[in-house]
């Protein structure tokens, strides 16, 4: 158990002013590991469509701990901890395999997808010398098992058995919008894996971070493809911890507070020599072009046009992230729209045109708050609160991810 | 055969010094206009996986890539070094090659590192021109972001 009082105050009861050592502070991280990580939340693990067949099982990882997910000979699905009951060693080197049974290299001891421990080598011993002792109960030794669940392809565990069930977890409204982008077979399209040099909560801020988007980013203002000025909006969960922001395109205007702001967002010169890169396809028939959602903590989905991808934030050290991107399209894609979701893929990723700078945003912060102990940055965009709102000059769901933050921290 | 062999060499010691050099004006000259050029992990390339992290569909693409880096994108001063190896020539037609390469990032304030390593897999023109591309890197995570060309 972390010590609470080693771990930094919160200043105020408020939600707009957070302090610069949540991103710094070791034993907090220590303490999110074991609250938030291994405490009451669902954590992403895979997709469905990355355990396609019977017996076959992946590496993840939930926070800091490694996991094995699997799907059994029956298909159903499992999860539970990567760490060899017996010393402790990874069980599963790799990204995943198939087959029936998972053996630690070790000392050889295997297990079943379901992570109970079946065999441990010599156990009765060498000629009669050596072995496990007579009493030796395999049934009580085996890695943590975690509760598994999946909703629209996505699978998710928690370590805590108090958690609600998965769908009352993410609410209706979040899964009418993952239902939205996740609802035929899925065709996996690739990943990307990449390093940020920032605590993970400094990317989550980030995808909540509607506020940013068309500032940061120019590429999209310069095309129109996203201003704050189109039709769209923030939606935050109860729980503040989960969100969508979406925005609708082909209904920009123009508007006299960019002109004013002296913003990066016009460059009438500038136009795209090969514009089939921005030429989507309104393939949910709404006209929605972007939804960003996040399931508290660590979960993202996109749709930036026609690039779907999910993403999972991985810790991995106070000051460090691992970013998994997992692209995929539909079995039924046509030529057409599955060559385009590849052009797409260029607006997003790590070069991606319009997300490149996410990867760096969050260093930034990292090293400005280098000597900030004692000192809070300011989350006030749309107000002290954390309802849902229309536009996307607001930081309602920033405040939201702090609301949950300290909801699940006790802080 | 050595006169091709030097040739892909060069024009692969051209395609580095452009980009470490800062002229990716010059680096597009190396295409032929219809090209396809792309990165990706060499863990989606070997899965069969069809994303990359950069991909272009003809030349006119790869100068939207570069005018976005010089007019749109945000990123912190860098540059990069290349080592590439010897090129393994195929005559063809198409002439094909695979070379190896490093790329070391060095960033404003002087840090180096070794961003990545790869190979690039080329089939050319009858003008030895760029007819299509994949830059393979192994380094499984991306540091950061990546804004130049590899
Ligand atoms: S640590 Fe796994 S068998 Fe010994
Ligand atoms: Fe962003």
């Amino acid at each position: 158990m972390q010590d609470l009082s080693r771990l930094p105050a919160w200043p105020g009861p408020g939600l707009t002013r957070v302090p610069f050592e949540v991103y710094r502070d070791r034993a907090l991280y220590e303490a999110e590991q074991e609250r938030l990580f291994r405490g009451p939340a669902w954590h992403f693990l895979c997709m469905e469509a990355e355990l396609p067949e019977p017996a076959s099982w992946r590496t993840t990882f939930v926070g800091e701990t490694p996991v094995i997910v699997s799907r059994d000979g029956q298909g159903a699905l499992h999860a539970f901890e990567n760490r060899c009951a017996h010393r402790g060693a990874l069980i599963c080197l790799g990204e995943g395999g198939r087959g029936r049974r998972i053996q630690c290299v070790y000392h050889a001891w295997n297990y079943d997808l379901e992570g109970n421990l079946r065999g441990v080598a010599f156990e009765g011993g060498i000629d009669g010398a050596g072995g496990m002792p007579e009493g030796f109960d395999k049934s009580r030794h085996g890695p943590r098992k975690l509760r598994v669940a999946a909703w629209c392809g996505l699978v998710f565990g928690t370590f805590s058995p108090d958690v609600p069930d998965l769908e009352t977890w993410l609410g209706p409204e979040i899964c009418a919008r993952l239902a939205r982008v996740l609802g035929r077979p899925v065709r996996l399209l690739g990943r990307h894996r990449q390093m940020l040099p920032n605590n993970w909560k400094l990317y989550v801020e980030n995808v909540k971070d509607s506020y940013h988007a068309s500032l940061l980013h120019s590429f999209f203002a310069t095309f129109r493809l996203n201003r704050l000025t189109q039709e769209g909006g923030v939606e935050v969960d109860e729980s503040g911890g989960h969100h969508v922001s979406w925005s609708r395109m082909q209904t920009d205007r123009p508007n006299e507070d960019y002109e004013k702001g002296g913003l990066r967002a016009w460059k009438d010169d500038y136009a795209l020599a090969d514009p089939r890169l921005i030429h989507g396809r309104d393939e949910f028939g709404d006209g929605v072009s972007l939804q960003i959602l996040t399931v508290f903590p660590t979960f993202v989905s996109q749709q930036v046009q026609n690039a779907l991808a999910v993403r999972q934030v991985v810790p991995k050290g106070v000051d460090r992230t691992e970013l998994l991107w997992t692209y995929y399209g539909f079995e039924d894609d046509d030529p057409e729209l599955a060559e385009q979701r590849l052009l797409q893929a260029n607006l997003v990723g790590p070069a991606g045109f319009i997300s490149m700078e996410d990867g760096a945003v969050g260093g930034f912060v990292q090293r400005g708050a280098a000597g900030a102990d004692g000192l809070d940055s300011v989350v006030e965009m749309g107000g002290a609160g954390t309802e849902s709102q229309r536009g996307r000059a607001t930081e309602t769901s920033v405040r939201g991810f702090w609301k949950a933050w300290r909801a699940v921290m006790g802080l | 055969m050595s006169g091709l062999q030097d040739e892909v060499d060069g024009l692969f010691a051209r395609y580095a010094m452009a980009i470490d050099d800062d002229r990716l004006e010059d680096w597009l000259e190396l295409f032929a206009e219809d090209c396809r050029y792309r990165i990706a992990s060499r863990d989606n390339v070997e899965a069969g996986l069809p994303v990359s992290v950069v991909y272009a569909d003809g030349r006119a693409m790869l100068a939207d890539r570069v005018s976005a880096l010089r007019r749109a994108n945000i990123y912190e001063a860098q540059r990069y070094r290349h080592v590439i190896g010897r090129a393994l020539v195929e005559a063809g037609p198409p002439v094909t090659a695979r070379a190896g390469y490093h790329v070391a990032r060095i960033m404003r304030e002087g840090d180096v590192m070794l961003f990545s390593t790869g190979e690039y897999r080329a089939a050319f023109d009858e003008a030895l021109r760029i007819r299509e591309m994949t830059v393979v890197y192994d380094n499984a995570r991306i540091d950061t972001l990546l804004a130049l060309p590899l």
